[in-house]
């Protein structure tokens, strides 16, 4: 049965062309494709494995082990709640149980209009912000729990 | 001076997140429309370390330190100090609420007792102008490497200085160059380990951000040293405003003949590329580091042969950390000497602490070695937030332990930190106070390091989880006191036995816990009390009868809702139905909920 090829950039087409020949370059393409589609998608990872001749299981294997690539596709808005230890102290997992109760989702599911998924990330690197919440390029230091509802609000789409 | 005034704004990633842009472009926009574009310049620096007060913004040559700045605030920046000449007093930092002295910037507590050697560019230069580093003595240090100094020279000035590395265990930095210089092969490398994946750590971020060139110029160094003609840096990819300033400063050494072939005529080739991290932390591991860059799963491999001999690609590699590169490049300008008369015998120059947590003043502090961490935290830190408690620092992340009051007069060494059962490591320094929870703490690294062991080892992949479970287990009130000696053998155990460090250290939070707060730890197996109230499944709430004077809001609060009474009359929570969520406490204004 044909399959549909999934649809690349011409962009993305160029980039992987530049960087197939570097020798260690495939952590770099990965990157490039979730840049793309926001994560990446299995035939993606098909389509990559054709053009740079590797085992689509070795390149799996990189994806699965590093913590930034992901397989599934996130919500519109990613929520991304800092859990670095400063934000941790100063109630950065009650953000996350309040976001998810707010949302009604759990882990990494996603809401079911697609709008919102929660991500529980490692230190933003904001410390003297804690706790910090993080919204598309948008950042909210300092978040308390009464602030959520209103913050989350913005981003529903009217 | 060319200019009238010069406003420097933060350009740091604390900063800029409390939309320290928006003040820059605001600035400039207000100089442009009334009309003194050409008495003022505007830029943009790196992290001026005070993130508490962020976003700043410092005006020369005045000297004015503004604090908590916000864009509509730029419209009387210019209209009063730059027109009328005039500080904007109410912008002014100020010792406390009441005092309406301007305070220099070298007598703001925080400064004091300060020593900026690796952070020496940030927050003075524009991080994207090659030519404020040139003007601050940057690239003289590579000058001499090339034609004052033969590559022998240069390990003779490092091992004079004393520099070791600043990333983990503190190997003597010269050595390493000698090492791989000394090791055979055509091809080697140079890599900077910029994969800080600690968290509360973000030293190395800020000076990538706040002065590029330094570690530029340093790999160059380091390259022309042992006979490298390539280098990489390896950068987390949640770091993009660092990358991007890595690469404007990649750029402008090409196109100044700093990097490429025959650097300034030397005849000496050297290029750099930027490879960015996923998201592992177990990739701060140098072995680990090389695999990803290699483009493989991150995972460390056993030591020897160290990267000297065969590392990336198999070819002899020098890999040292953000903060010994920043190092290299003002010891090459200024001399071994001057290095070597800073901190103290063994432990020589400054470190860098990312200083976080339940403390007054968090931000970006630089020291010289031997400063004491009460030093640190009480004069710099500026003390416990709202008055409470001390109870301990943790230093070094997942991999470092927990050093408590009395320890607190130890001038920081390499040597000391490893007597505490810590580490000088990252520099992620963490504040806690008496609302934290040493169990609660010790469970929370532990879970990140189940979470990032890479699995390769037994030791590691197994032992995290059974510590971790373990400790969920005493923070659920089911704990037995055998419990604690578990916790210890398997914690040593795995100290002994895992391959990398990470395994290697995975156990220091629980283990320093368990030997500075051991009755913490009894109390949530004995009496079932967690005392800051931070493990949820022992908190009782109550309501104060003599102090609730009934108004209700906590009942209203309450989403079961278990709380009930009258009105006017003290209220009460049915524990049986109680989740615990805390909303009545901090609903409550009379202090009536209390925890227990």
């Amino acid at each position: 049965m044909p399959v549909q090829e999934i649809q690349f950039t011409k962009e993305l087409i160029a980039y992987i062309d530049e960087w197939k020949s570097k020798p260690g370059s495939l952590i770099m393409m990965l990157h490039r494709i979730q840049e793309e589609f926001s994560y990446i998608p299995r035939e993606a990872a098909e389509r990559l494995a054709r053009i740079v001749g590797m085992p689509l299981a070795k390149i799996y294997g990189v994806i699965t082990f590093y913590h930034y690539f992901k397989t599934t596709k996130p919500g519109k808005n990613r929520l991304a709640i800092c859990l670095g230890t400063a934000c941790y102290l100063r109630g950065g997992q009650d953000l996350i149980d309040e976001s998810e109760s707010i949302l009604n989702v759990k882990g990494e599911e996603v809401t079911d209009d697609g709008q919102f998924s929660i991500d529980a990330v490692r230190c933003l690197g904001c410390c003297g912000l804690a706790p910090v919440l993080m919204i598309g390029n948008d950042v909210y230091g300092k978040v308390t729990k009464d602030q959520l509802p209103e913050i989350i609000a913005k981003y529903r789409k009217a | 001076m060319a200019y009238k005034n010069y406003i420097l704004v933060c350009g740091g990633t604390g900063c800029e997140s409390s939309r320290g842009d928006e003040i820059f472009r605001t600035l400039i926009k207000e100089a442009e429309l009334q009309g003194v574009k050409n008495d003022v310049q505007v830029v943009k620096t790196g992290c001026f370390g005070f993130c508490e007060k962020g976003p700043i913004v410092k005006v020369l040559p005045q000297e004015s330190f503004y604090v908590e700045v916000k864009p509509e605030d730029a419209k009387e920046i210019i209209a009063e100090q730059v027109i009328k000449g005039r500080e904007v007093k109410r912008l002014l930092y100020k010792k406390d609420q009441a005092s309406s002295d301007k305070v220099k910037i070298e007598d703001i507590d925080f400064y004091q007792k300060q020593f900026r050697v690796v952070l020496r560019n940030c927050g003075v230069i524009n991080p994207e102008n090659i030519d404020e580093y040139i003007a601050r003595e940057g690239y003289t240090g590579l000058e001499r490497a090339l034609f004052k100094f033969s590559p022998d020279e240069v390990v003779e000035e490092l091992k004079k200085s004393g520099l070791r590395g600043r990333g983990g265990a503190g190997f003597p930095t010269w050595l390493k160059w000698d090492l791989t210089r000394k090791a055979p092969g055509d091809v080697k490398y140079v890599v900077c380990n910029a994969d800080e994946g600690d968290p509360g750590a973000y030293m190395n971020r800020s000076t990538i951000e706040g002065d590029p060139h330094s570690i530029v110029e340093s790999m160059i160094i380091c390259g022309r040293t042992i006979g490298a003609h390539e280098g990489y840096i390896y950068i987390r990819a949640e770091y993009p405003l660092a990358i991007e300033r890595l690469k404007i400063a990649i750029r402008q050494a090409r196109e100044y003949g700093l990097l490429g072939k025959d650097i300034l005529g030397s005849g000496y080739d050297f290029d750099l590329d930027i490879r960015l991290g996923a998201g592992a932390f177990v990739c701060g591991e140098e072995t680990a580091l090389l695999q990803s860059l290699e483009g493989k799963r991150g995972m460390p491999v056993p030591k020897p042969p160290f990267p000297a001999i065969k590392g990336l690609w198999q070819k002899p590699t020098v890999i040292n950390n953000v903060e010994t590169f920043a190092n290299i490049s003002v010891i090459m300008a200024k001399g071994a000497e001057w290095f070597a008369k800073i901190g103290t015998e063994k432990s020589k120059g400054t470190k860098t602490f990312a200083l976080t947590g339940k403390i007054n003043n968090s931000g970006l502090v630089e020291v010289p070695m031997g400063t004491t961490l009460r030093e640190i935290v009480f004069d710099i830190g500026g003390g416990i937030r709202n008055g409470k408690k001390f109870k301990g620092v943790q230093t070094g992340g997942p991999s470092g332990g927990i050093i408590t009051e009395e320890s607190l007069d130890q001038p920081i060494t390499y040597e000391s930190l490893t007597a505490l059962g810590s580490m000088m490591g990252s520099g992620g320094m963490i504040i806690m106070d008496e609302d934290d929870c040493v169990v609660d703490i010790a469970k929370f690294y532990m879970a990140f390091c189940v979470d990032e062991s890479c699995g390769k080892c037994a030791p590691c992949r197994i032992g995290t989880k059974q510590m971790h479970d373990i400790l969920e287990k005493i923070s659920n009130g089911n704990g037995v006191e055998e419990d604690l000696a578990k916790l210890e053998k398997i914690g040593k155990a795995m100290t002994k036995a895992s391959l990398c460090m990470l395994g290697g250290s995975a156990a220091n939070p629980t283990l320093s816990t368990i030997k500075h707060f051991r009755e913490d730890y009894m109390e949530h197996i004995r009496d079932h009390k967690c005392r800051a109230g931070k493990c949820k499944s022992l908190v009782v709430y109550e309501i104060d009868a003599a102090k609730c004077i009934g108004c209700g809001i906590c009942a209203r609060r309450c989403p079961v809702p278990c709380i009930t009474g009258e009105k006017k009359q003290p209220h009460v929570i049915d524990r049986a139905r109680c989740i615990k969520c805390g909303e009545c406490f901090t609903a409550c204004k009379f202090g009536a909920v209390v925890k227990k």
